[in-house]
């Protein structure tokens, strides 16, 4: 551990190019876990990510009930992907996924970036997925600081004892 | 583990600094603790800090969300008053273990 703590990790950029809720969940949790550890906290979302800080969508993420290998039934068994085609059922999978994040008090994405922006985090959007999607910075939470290019998105993440992690 | 004295008393503590019984804490060993964080406790710390202790030793695990829940202060008040990484700094100040949750 000795090199660890020589070596902290100042400051982290995280990328979200996903819409998934357990992409979306993944790139907050550990957005939020490194501002409560007084990290220097960036998220950059990208292509389907930016639906996690879309208003319009944010609210209403889903997981993926067809090709997901992870996906189990209730009871363990492994879920049939003929059967996530069938209409209604993906939104049922999300609909429990949220519920049982719900039991176990995991805020919601509006929370999250709440969560994330009042500690110190900036929530930033990919310039070109925004044109390429026809939105503009009035269709984003208020949370998301600015739209940005890649070359900025270099020039946030530099400095010593930084990381970046892409979901 | 090993001891320290805090405010003329010696307690036990963990390797990060945390007291390893809470029934140790003091106000004084509070203020000394805070000290070592660069914080100077105001009746607000006070406030949060019996909070993280009351809610603790009643066994319910702390997240930065419960205190900004809490009525005392908002999640962003909470940063403000234990910069950087206020719920490990508050639980440390508190006499409580290090935190453990992930949200």
């Amino acid at each position: 551990m000795a090199g660890t703590i020589d070596h902290p990790i100042k400051k982290v950029l995280i990328i979200c190019a996903k819409a998934n809720i357990e992409d979306v969940y993944a790139a907050l949790v550990m957005a939020n876990g490194a501002v409560m550890e007084g990290i220097e906290t960036k998220m950059f979302f990208t292509f389907f990510g930016l639906d996690a800080i879309t208003k319009k969508s944010m609210k209403k993420l889903h997981t993926s009930a067809v090709g997901n290998p992870g996906l189990k039934m209730p009871g363990g068994l492994p879920f049939p992907t003929l059967l996530g085609i069938l209409p209604g059922v993906e939104a049922g999978v999300s609909a429990m996924m949220k519920s049982q994040m719900e039991k176990l008090d995991i805020p919601t994405v509006e929370e999250f970036l709440e969560l994330i922006t009042a500690g110190g985090g900036e929530i930033y959007a990919c310039k070109l997925a925004v044109d390429m999607f026809g939105l503009k910075k009035e269709d984003f939470s208020e949370h998301v600081k600015d739209i940005i290019t890649v070359g900025q998105l270099y020039e946030l993440a530099a400095g010593e004892g930084s990381q970046i992690i892409f979901t | 583990m090993s001891e320290k004295v805090y405010a003329g008393k010696s307690v036990t503590v963990t390797e990060d600094g945390y007291l390893t019984d809470p029934n140790q804490w003091t106000k004084d060993i509070a203020v000394e603790i805070a000290r070592e964080e660069g914080i100077t406790l105001s009746p607000k710390h006070f406030e949060v800090i019996e909070f993280i202790r009351d809610k603790t030793l009643k066994g319910e695990v702390m997240t930065i969300r419960t205190i900004g829940k809490s009525g005392i202060i908002d999640t962003k008040g909470f940063y403000e008053l234990f910069p950087g990484a206020p719920l490990k700094k508050a639980s440390r100040i508190a006499g409580v273990s290090k935190p453990t949750s992930c949200v």
